[in-house]
């Protein structure tokens, strides 16, 4: 409608009858006709077209919300990783201070970042979380892409009756799913009781608190994130591309390592990132199910503001994490640019 | 174009000729739905074969059972002699190319037309110099670095081409191969794949919906109805004698009366047809029982319309022009008869004199030759 008439606002040109122009004491009603107009939609996007706020009021939603809830905390807790802990509330010092002198005062204290690399505590800790994060990524992707390729290749009935079992976990609460697996995987769970009771094992296996119940938790709650982009892209692969490798005279495995595998790049870079950068800051899990002995940053991280109080090593420890897996989001972020250029 | 190729000799019309692929009783069923149904065929070396008809016919299932996607339900298909049942596609010797194109999008120009020879064990320089060789025949040769997707329809479309062609097989399968391309675009390329063919004597099968595509490319035209090949022959043949009804409707267009045998002689038939002014007299016998009933088709350009009542008893008939499609080279009209029955009536516009063009209401004599009709029985 904006668009047939120049997308220009014209009093009296629309509204049914042609009304002569009258002043506001013959017709009162007027202006608030001309406000009734405007709030109609189609004048917005004339109005938008016009005056080309468009595109900025579209990225402003986006863009405030990432200011507002990621920004705004970060630069929080960047400041805090650059304070000192002090028996307060909130408990770390403020980073601008006025001296007596009336100097307005900033002290940052690089001694929480000097700490984690003194304490081989953190260290260990980022290299075990890197590696069960790795690990459990491994997993997800060699489980998640048959079962992805399967759907993909499934009627669209049977599609969607498997796509909705892999969602159908979600509706129950994380933390009861990872304790339903301390009952199957403890000395006297259902896993070590069905084996004994077979006969295939005379003791019970050990396998809670070990990095196995790690993986195992992790690969079975994060798999989701690794089947859906990789289905969402298997799912639009032409077929026809198949049929013409092995009508050139590629057999199906090998069709699959050239045609299939690689078109799938970008899904399987998005599901890896979806669940590895989750698993390397995971905490209930490993808390759960894991070691004792060795701890993931994630429960490091939370030992620091709980149990320890110490809010600017917290952050200090939040942020060097961030920095870690900076690199895999930009890794993700390239693939994603490359995905959409070849569209 | 088919006029000139009649110099190559007619294998179909040799008793000993060996087919090179005889497709035998095939029957194709998709759960109850029978795609193909009992088909027979047999295509000669050299060929260009178009397996013609409209969208679900069958023509497609038919190819790709040549190519090995579709395995038949019955009956037997021989490529070269060896019975092609249960060999996977990509051990036959057929290449074939997608009406899609199917090219690999994540691969150059030169990758997707190596890919079938690195399928092979060719050494590395073979498969470049066959590459660079058959990218300079479908002139190429300056995208081989170029993504698929920077390319024109009509460069992917010699892409597809060149990646079928590389691997020099003995049997190409084409699925509407110029259905993509603009009008200019598709008459060049029509004519490139003929020099293509020629120079690499390689046997072509193309499915097309198109008879323009069919008549201007094919040696012979299977003509597919429902699941079935309705009639073989050279374009020439299926369109001057159509075998059935179905055949003369469908290729070009025609004018067709219902009608009735009234005399049957060795060397013409006359036949009694309500919607036209006087019998229609053909100059051929056929054999069919006296007062059957039968069709007699007539193309539009073998009418002759005139504005004097011809001397001749038979073969033609009154109306008045009801409509005008001047085309330039051409000129259809709808001519309405006196029965009410519409005829199109092409004239081919040879001179530019105003008596001798007709106008709208115009009453006309439609008449022609005895050789023209087509008759035909049920």
């Amino acid at each position: 409608m904006g668009a047939s008439n120049g997308g220009r606002w014209r009093a009296g040109s629309r509204g049914g009858a042609k009304r002569a122009p009258g002043s506001l004491l013959t017709r009162p009603w007027e202006p608030l006709w001309h406000f009734f107009h405007l709030l109609r939609p189609a004048r917005w996007s004339a109005y938008v077209r016009d005056h080309w706020i468009g595109k900025p009021l579209v990225t402003a939603v986006p863009m405030l919300w990432l200011v507002l809830f990621f920004m705004v905390p970060f630069i929080i807790v960047f400041g805090i990783s650059f304070s000192q802990s002090v028996l307060a509330i909130p408990p770390y010092e403020e980073l601008l201070a006025w001296t007596d002198d009336k100097v307005l005062q900033l002290r940052l204290h690089l001694s929480n970042y000097n700490y984690l690399f003194t304490d081989s505590l953190y260290a260990s800790s980022y290299l075990y979380s890197v590696k069960v994060a790795a690990v459990s990524t491994f997993f997800c992707l060699l489980l998640g892409y048959p079962m992805a390729y399967g759907i993909a290749r499934a009627t669209t009935t049977r599609r969607n009756i498997f796509l909705m079992l892999i969602i159908l976990p979600f509706w129950t609460s994380f933390l009861l799913r990872v304790y339903a697996w301390i009952g199957l995987l403890k000395s006297n769970g259902v896993i070590n009781n069905v084996l004994m009771s077979l006969g295939i094992i005379h003791e019970p296996i050990t396998m809670m608190q070990t990095d196995f119940a790690v993986y195992i938790g992790i690969v079975y709650s994060y798999l989701p994130f690794m089947i859906l982009p990789l289905y969402s892209n298997l799912e639009k692969h032409d077929r026809t591309l198949l049929e013409a490798a092995a009508d050139l005279g590629s057999k199906p495995w090998k069709a699959f390592v050239r045609i299939t595998l690689p078109l799938s790049m970008p899904g399987i870079v998005a599901g890896s990132l979806l669940v590895f950068i989750p698993a390397v800051g995971e905490y209930v899990i490993p808390s759960l199910l894991g070691r004792t002995d060795q701890l993931m940053i994630g429960r490091v991280l939370s030992d620091e503001f709980f149990e320890n109080r110490d809010w600017p090593v917290a952050s200090a420890v939040a942020i060097a994490m961030l920095v870690l897996l900076v690199v895999p989001i930009m890794i993700f972020q390239r693939y994603q640019n490359r995905e959409l250029a070849h569209k | 174009m088919a006029e000139t190729r009649t110099k190559t000799p007619e294998p179909w019309l040799d008793p000993h000729a060996q087919a090179y692929i005889r497709v035998e009783n095939v029957t194709k069923r998709f759960g109850n739905f029978v795609a193909v149904n009992n088909v027979s065929l047999k295509i000669y070396k050299g060929e260009i074969f178009c397996l013609l008809g409209g969208s679900g016919c069958g023509k497609t299932t038919l190819l790709r059972m040549l190519a090995g996607f579709e395995q038949p339900s019955a009956g037997a298909v021989y490529i070269d002699g060896q019975d092609m049942a249960g060999i996977p596609p990509y051990e036959r010797p057929v290449n074939m190319m997608f009406q899609s194109y199917a090219l690999f999008p994540h691969m150059t120009v030169a990758g997707n037309v190596a890919f079938g020879l690195e399928q092979e064990k060719i050494r590395r320089e073979e498969i470049n110099r066959r590459v660079a060789e058959i990218l300079d025949i479908v002139k190429l040769g300056e995208y081989a670095k170029r993504k698929p997707h920077q390319l024109s329809g009509g460069q992917r479309q010699r892409v597809a081409l060149a990646r079928a062609l590389v691997k020099r097989p003995k049997l190409l399968l084409l699925d509407e191969p110029l259905g993509a391309l603009d009008r200019k675009l598709r008459e060049h390329t029509q004519f490139e794949l003929l020099g293509i063919q020629e120079k690499l004597g390689v046997t072509f099968v193309v499915v097309t919906h198109d008879q323009e595509e069919a008549m201007t490319l094919s040696s012979r035209v299977g003509v597919m109805n429902r699941g079935e090949i309705v009639q073989v022959g050279t374009p020439r043949q299926i369109y001057e004698f159509p075998a059935s009804r179905f055949v003369a409707d469908f290729i070009g267009s025609v004018n067709l009366f219902e009608g009735q045998l009234t005399e049957d002689e060795q060397d013409h038939v006359r036949v009694k047809c309500d919607e036209l002014n006087v019998p229609v007299y053909v100059d051929h016998g056929m054999s069919a029982p006296p007062l059957a009933l039968c069709w007699v088709a007539v193309r539009p350009e073998k009418i002759e319309l005139g504005r004097e009542r011809p001397a001749a008893t038979d073969n033609w008939a009154h109306g008045v022009i009801h409509d005008i499609a001047y085309m330039g080279d051409m000129t259809v009209f709808v001519v309405k008869l006196d029965s009410g029955r519409q005829v199109r009536v092409m004239q081919a516009n040879r001179t530019r004199k105003p008596e001798e063009q007709f106008a709208w209401d115009e009453a006309v004599y439609l008449s022609w030759d005895a050789s023209s009709p087509v008759v035909g029985i049920g």
